[in-house]
Formats: C-alpha cells, structure tokens, sequence
C-alpha cells in the first residue's frame, strides 16, 4: 500500500511501486483531467503539482510521491489557479485541448513562483509543455493577463 | 486532411435554394424519461457517393432517429447537434454560430453534441460522405446551418402567433426570447410543445448579413473553453464504462514485417493483465490498465518475419525519386505543346531539386478507440473523424451489420488529417480485440506515442524536380517540373474519383493548378507506391507544393532583380484575391521598411481549400547559427469571417505546425523501420519557438471557406525565403536541421 494526499484528500493504492503517478491517477483513481502524450518526461501533458511544485506524473513512481501532497487540474482551487484559468477562458486559448491541462498546471506553479514573468521566464518554465495545435502565442498573453488579474 | 479540388467534387447543387432542401417535419425526439421540445429536422437529399466500393447508404437507426441540427428543451436549452467533428479547429463553436444567429438563440442557452453516424442526415455535403476534411467544414454548412437555424426561428414565431394571435409580422425574436405587441414574452421552451405541433415550413426567409448579430462577432467566444481549461472535457482516453479493460498492441517493428511466433507465457503472469490475443495489427495484451498493459506487452516474447521489410531506406528511396524526375516520362499533369520548343530557346536555365521527407501527425492525443460487443451489438466510443468510414469499418471487422453499429464520437486530441483515414486503423484494432478477448467487455486500444508515430499513414515522401527557362532578361520562359511522392489517394475509396489519368490532383495541387501565369508549362507526375501508408496531412499537397512554388518565385526574383510581391503580381492574371492578400501582409508587415542588420524578411502566398493567406516572415540567426523566426504576418481571405478570433486561432495554429515541420520534421526510414518514435527525436515546436503572429482578415462578403488547413502552405517558403536573403543558402531540403547557417 502506497499512501499519499491527492487533491487535499489522503489516498491509498495498492499498486507496483515503480507505476508512473500518471496511470495510478487516472486508472486507479478515476482523475483523468491529467493526460498521458509521451510518457517519457517529454511533453507535460501529465503535469501535476508534487507540494506544489511541477512534476511530470509520467516520469515519477508512484513510491516516489509517498506521503507527500499531490495536486492535480481537478484539485485547483488557489487564487492563481482561478486567474490562470479565468485568462485562458477569456481568451479561447485552447484548441484541441488536450496539452491544456498540463499548460494550466504548468503555468499555476510559474505565477505561483514568479508572480511576474517576463517572456523569457515564461520560455523558461513552458518550453517542457509541448502544444501540437500550437497555441503559445495565447498561453503567453494569458500567463500575462493572469499576473496582471493577480497583482491589480 | 482531405482535399478535394473542386472539379473531382460530386456534382452538388452548390447552393441549393431553401424550398431544394425538402425540409419535412420528423415530429419529437422522444428519448427514455426526457421528453424533448421542439426536433427540426432537416431531410437533405442523399449525397452522391463521392467514392466508390464504400457503403455510405446504410445508417443506423435507434437511440438518436430522428435526427437534427436543433433540439429545443421545455426547460430552454437549446441543443445543437453537430455534423463536424471537432479536432480544435472550432468547427463545433462555429457551427453554434451561424444556428444561433439564424435561430437568434442567447449564446448562453446553447448545448452541443455530435452527431451519430447517419449519412443522410449529416453528411458533409462537398465529400459526399459524413466527415470533415478539406477545410470544407463551414463552406458545406453555411447555407444548410442558417437554413436549419431561420426554419427553427420561422416555427417559433408561428407558435407565439397562434398564442398570442397576432401577426408573425409583429413578432420579434432577440436573445433566445420571442416578443410581441403589448409586451408579451415567451422563451423559446415555453414555445417549444406548440412549435412542435406546426409543420415545417419549406421555404424561410434568411437574415440580411447587415442584420448578423454573433456571425463575424469576436465577442463570440468558444463553447469548450471552460471544459478544456479545467481539464473537465472527455477524450476517448477518458471514457468510463463498467469493467473497461486497456489494451496494448506490439505492432510489427517494421512495415511489412509479419509475425511468426509469440509467447505470452511472461506476459500473462503479469498482474492486472487479462489476456494476450493475436490480432490483425500484432499482439494485443490487455489489463486492468495501462501500467499493466505495457509491463505484460514488455515481457512478450516476438519473432518477426522481416524478409518483406521495407522500404530499404528514405535515402534510397530520394535516390529512386530522383531518378525517376530526371527520367521526365511521368504522368502528363500539364504539358504546352510549345515547352521543348520554349525551353529550348531560353537564353539560360535555373534547375533546382527539392526533398520533402515523411511526416507523422504528432497529434497530441495519441491514437485510441473503445469497443464494446455485447447484446448481438458493437458500440465504439472514439475521435471519429470519418463516421461513414468508420462505420463500415467496424461494421466489417465486427461481423455485423452496419444496423447493429453505434458510434459515439467524442472531442479529440488533435488530428491533423490522421483520423479520418480509409482503415480507420485504430478503430478497427479496437474492435478486433474486443472480438478476439471474447467476453462482452468494453476495451479500450491505446497506442503509446511510440506507437502512434511508428503506425504509419504519413505524409508521404517527395521529389520536386524543377527546371525553368530563362529569355535573355531573366524573365521566366519555360517551365518544367517533375513531382515524385506516393499518391495519397490511390489506395483509398476515393481514388476513382480525384485520380485522372494516372494524375492524383492532391500530389500536385498548388504547381498544377496555380494562379500564377506559368510560361509554356511541362508538368509530369510519379506515384511510386511503398509499404509505408501514406495520409493527408494537414493541408495535403500543399505541403510540398507551396514550399517549392513560392521558394522557386523567389529565387526567380531574384533572379530577375525584382522585388519578390512586384515579381509575384506581375505573373498573376485576374487573380485579384490572391493578389489581395499578398499586398495586405506586405502591407502590414511593413515590406518596403528596411529591418535592422541581421534579420531579413521573406514572403510567399498560397492557395488552398478556397482560401488565400499569405505571409511575411521576419527572421534572424541565434548565437550558434539556428534560424529563429521572429514575426509572421498573415494576410487571410476565406470569404465571409464566421468567427475572427477563431479565424486568427487557426493561422496562428497553422504557422507554429508548419515551423515544427521546417526545423524539425522528419520520419526517416531504415529498414522498414522509422528511426523516430517520440517528441525527444520528432521534435515539434516549443514555446520558445513561437514566433509573434499578427494576423488580418480581408474584408469579404463572399461565401465562407476553410481556414483549418491553408495557414499551413505559405509559413515554410516564407521562412525559408527570408533566410535566403539573410544567409544566401536557398534550402531545397526539409528539415532545417539538417543545413547549418552562416549570416551572409
Ligand atoms: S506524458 Fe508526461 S511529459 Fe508527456
Ligand atoms: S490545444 Fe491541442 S495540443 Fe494544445
């Protein structure tokens, strides 16, 4: 048994301890806003927040994440999370939508680190979410639209 | 996706007349427990088959029949069903649009769901078939969605009249609400039980365009924004049905490989695996779920038979092409009698050799499909592209007719042409281990990325061979050109009808036809065939043919020491839309403004699906000689603008795709084998790469065309035309990575 808190709420799994977090959460517990795209650290589809901090649930075993705090698109709550997704609402930035949970999950723990990023930081911190509808453009205009909701 | 040039179309009415479309009335949608308000249905007449061999009339009858565009709740939620399937392009949001707007629903009231597999009800009306492809989602459903739209408006106001008895003529509709004299009211589900009763009138009177109140709104915004955003949208790997088993498939390492033996015996004392089945598509191993899945398919053992393996290489397939281009006994695409005498008599000549690798789709949600057989019934829940393909498909691989078939189509994870394809391969894996575990559980096939690159349908390989002659003022005398590349259609339902004497018009469209004036043109075509499936890939020959084109346009400019948008019109003839766009992106782009040192602007112009875009690329060199594109600015004209910002949505898309094929891609092939398999060796575009894209739509109140596909052609020969002018390479080989650049 592998116990560890999702979404504020403690979990148990009887799983093979080397199980990608990725598939305990989707398969074992049903939370499948986080997406599987290469399964090799790759392209931050599966991007989730390990005690807040981005971590590719593909990549990471799940005995790796025992007793610690993992926050997936279904548990956002904070007031940055709402910002983030506020701005991608209003500006339609999603296309096909499949990255976009992991660009929102990404995007949540950059503000939450850098209130203000410049384009460069943004760079920085969203070159491992890859996009294939290409939606950057927009990701980058409501990544700044949320720290200005966030710091007005 | 799918191109269908105009002239291989199925002869349609292209705009039939409201009283041609034979709008009947189907009566309520009667569904167990809810009672649906008002149904209107549209019968359209039976599309012609665009294709032979394929069963298109069969439709599946049950939960869904009657079927319709708009469904009117008592509880006022109006619902759309919607006949396009929905890869992020925004055809579900631009469909609710133009029902809305002849509806004049309230945004806020809207619903959607896509349609089940009928043909006769949905079929795309410019292929024939149901499916979306060819960017030709809105330009088949403009006239039928506002017809749809102002037939439902037309029996809501009957309904209010007979009310209220007054007039129709004193009856307004605005927001969802129907208004009459005196102040009275009703929404359209108080309305909808006696709309219901009312026949269906057959001839409706559409909205003035100077009337549209969301058609070419930007305040209209996308119906599936908050869904995707919140990670609440359901992909076919999110389905959940009771006792759902995950299936992996241990695909044939190389085409043409096929298996000898396997052994399972490993695999199957793997916990959480359930069985180990041989399909058509390999070896199938199924679990409780994913994890298990790929842990049992890692401990199979497999002999492949590789003696068929192939092709040898993408090298020696370039070497073979060339070859056959230099032959110059392709098929006639064009030939003016008066060419040999043209080229000839030219004062010199400029030859170029261009090479266009594979390319895999990529999409980002990789290929999947559930199947579920049970009570003498097969149902698939699936990111069905094609309906009228998959369909059938299942329907044959099930063992069952077409009747006892029932797709669910769900939002996908991105397409670019790959699931709408002759086999409906993923659909038909699904299927087969659900026949072949043989229990009534549903199973869903998941491909690993790995696998979804590897699977094939590609965008085929290509040769371009080009030769132009040259008077004595370098102004273009003769042109000869040789395509070589697998042809796309051949080896689908729809090859009977867009090949033409051994010319498959997506392997050429863009060189043949062109707006350009081509002087004394020698046009030739090869269509070798391999054992790599080849596939329409977002905006199809215009992949090639727009690189090639308007990077040879340029060098011909140059050539001729004349600017290349001057060079570019003096070559076109009543062209005035391609010509339009071409002067608004260099306009806005600032063409005659000369840029600082060290970055160099390139434009090109395309035709494609309908639709004219053309784009300016501002470009640099970084500190260790990558190009990096800075700005790209795009001139669009795809008629009347349904929805801008989704219009701008789709350029922007459509530059970052085609500069992840430029720097990056490429499928190159050994021995049967393609050597890349994931995002670390097929790279595509990261954040950091994207460039700034300012987009402008060119004012129009022609019909609406696709905007899906042609913001792909023009972005690659724009880039690689600005890096010519920076560094004095002409890059005739995709991609990028392979040339190093210097600063000229
Ligand atoms: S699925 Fe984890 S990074 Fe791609
Ligand atoms: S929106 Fe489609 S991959 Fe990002």
């Amino acid at each position: 048994m592998i116990e560890f808190k999702v979404n504020g709420e403690t979990r148990k799994v009887d799983a093979d301890p080397q199980t990608p977090l990725l598939w305990v959460l989707r398969d074992e517990l049903g939370l499948t806003g986080t997406k599987y795209g290469c399964g090799i650290a790759q392209c931050g589809a599966c991007t989730v927040h390990l005690e807040g901090r981005s971590l590719r649930s593909c990549s990471a075993p799940v005995a790796a994440v025992a007793g610690q705090n993992v926050t997936t698109i279904e548990g956002l709550g904070s007031k940055t999370a709402k910002a983030v997704q506020q701005a991608w609402i209003a500006l339609d930035v999603v296309q096909c939508g499949y990255c976009q949970s992991g660009q929102v999950m990404s995007a949540v723990a950059l503000l939450d680190q850098n209130p203000r990023p410049s384009d460069e930081d943004i760079d920085l911190a969203m070159s491992g979410n890859i996009c294939r509808c290409a939606t950057y453009q927009r990701i980058r205009a409501a990544i700044h639209a949320a720290s200005d909701a966030l710091s007005a | 996706m799918i191109s269908l040039p105009p002239e291989a179309r199925p002869a349609e009415p292209t705009s039939p007349s409201p009283t041609a479309a034979a709008l009947t009335r189907r009566g309520f949608l009667k569904s167990a427990g809810a009672a649906a308000g008002l149904v209107i249905a549209l019968q359209l007449p039976l599309m012609r088959k665009a294709y032979a061999g394929a069963d298109v009339g069969e439709v599946p009858t049950g939960d869904f029949a009657p079927n319709a565009f708009i469904r009117i709740a008592p509880d006022n939620r109006v619902i759309f069903v919607i006949k396009h399937f929905e890869m992020g392009q925004g055809v579900t949001t631009g469909l609710a649009t133009i029902l809305a707007e002849e509806l004049d629903a309230d945004w806020s009231q809207i619903e959607t769901e896509y349609a089940p597999a009928n043909v006769k009800l949905y079929a795309n009306t410019e292929l024939g078939a149901q499916g979306t492809g060819g960017s030709t989602s809105m330009a088949n459903s403009w006239m039928q969605m506002r017809r749809a739209g102002a037939t439902g408006r037309a029996m809501l106001v009957a309904a209010a009249a007979q009310r209220w008895q007054v007039p129709a003529a004193k009856i307004t509709v605005r927001s969802g609400v129907v208004h009459g004299p005196g102040g009275r009211h009703a929404t359209f589900g108080e309305l909808a039980e006696a709309a219901a009763q009312l026949p269906v009138p057959v001839d409706v009177t559409l909205k003035n365009p100077k009337d549209f109140v969301l058609v070419g709104k930007t305040s209209v915004r996308r119906l599936d924004s908050a869904a995707k955003s919140t990670g609440t949208e359901t992909y076919t790997i999110d389905v959940k049905l009771p006792g759902l088993l995950t299936a992996v498939i241990a695909q044939p390492p190389a085409f043409g490989a096929t298996l000898r033996h396997f052994d399972a015996t490993a695999a199957k004392k793997v916990a959480g695996v359930t069985d180990v089945v041989e399909v058509a598509e390999g070896v199938a191993v199924v679990a409780t779920g994913m994890w298990a899945a790929l842990q049992g398919r890692r401990a199979l053992k497999l002999d492949w038979n590789l003696d068929a393996a192939g092709p040898a290489s993408s090298a020696a397939l370039y070497d073979h092409y060339r070859a056959l281009a230099a032959k110059g006994d392709g098929a006639p695409v064009q030939i003016d009698p008066q060419h040999k005498t043209a080229m000839a008599s030219a004062a010199s000549t400029l030859e170029a050799s261009y090479e266009f690798p594979y390319l895999a789709h990529a999409a980002m949600e990789p290929m999947n499909c559930v199947a579920w057989l049970h009570d003498g019934m097969l149902e698939t829940w699936g990111a069905h592209q094609f309906p009228t393909f998959d369909h059938a498909n299942a329907a044959k691989a099930a063992g069952l007719t077409p009747d006892k078939v029932k797709l669910h189509t769900l939002m996908s994870g991105g397409s670019f042409g790959r699931r709408a394809n002759n086999w409906s391969d993923f659909t038909v894996a699904a299927v087969n281990v659900a026949k072949a575990i043989g229990r009534p559980v549903p199973v869903r096939v998941q491909w690993t990325r790995e696998d979804d690159m590897r699977a094939g349908l590609y965008r085929p390989l290509y040769v371009h061979q080009v030769k132009v002659g040259l008077d004595a003022k370098q102004r273009p005398a003769a042109w000869q050109h040789a395509v070589v590349g697998q042809s796309i259609m051949a080896p689908t339902a729809m090859a009977a009808a867009l090949i033409k004497n051994g010319v498959d018009s997506t392997s050429v469209e863009g060189v043949w036809p062109t707006p350009y004036t081509l002087p004394a043109p020698e046009i030739t075509l090869h269509s070798p065939s391999q054992a790599v499936r080849p596939l329409w890939w977002r905006s199809v020959g215009n992949t090639h043919t727009a690189y090639v084109m308007e990077t040879m346009m340029d060098e011909l400019a140059e050539r001729a020491g004349a600017d290349p948008v001057a060079f570019r019109l003096a070559h076109l003839q009543d062209q005035p839309r391609f010509a339009g766009v071409l002067k608004l992106a260099a306009e806005k782009a600032g063409w005659e403004t000369p840029l600082p040192k060290g970055k160099a602007r390139g434009i090109a112009v395309h035709y494609s699906f309908e639709t004219y875009v053309a784009q300016v690329a501002e470009v640099s060199l970084t500190a260790d000689g990558q190009p990096k594109v800075e700005r790209v600015v795009v001139a669009v004209d795809c008629g009347t603008a349904i929805n801008p910002d989704q219009i701008v949505a789709q350029m922007e898309g459509g530059v970052g795709f085609a500069l992840a094929a430029l720097f990056y891609g490429e499928i190159d092939i050994e021995n049967g084998r393609p050597r890349q398999g994931n995002y670390n060796d097929y790279r595509v575009l990261r954040m950091n790469e994207m460039p700034r894209v300012e987009v402008h739509i060119m004012p129009s109140g022609e019909a609406p065309t696709g905007v899906g596909e042609p913001g792909v052609p023009p972005t690659a020969p724009a880039v690689a035309n600005a890096l010519a002018r920076l560094t004095g390479q002409r890059i005739r080989r995709l991609p990028l990575s392979r040339t190093s650049f210097k600063t000229a």
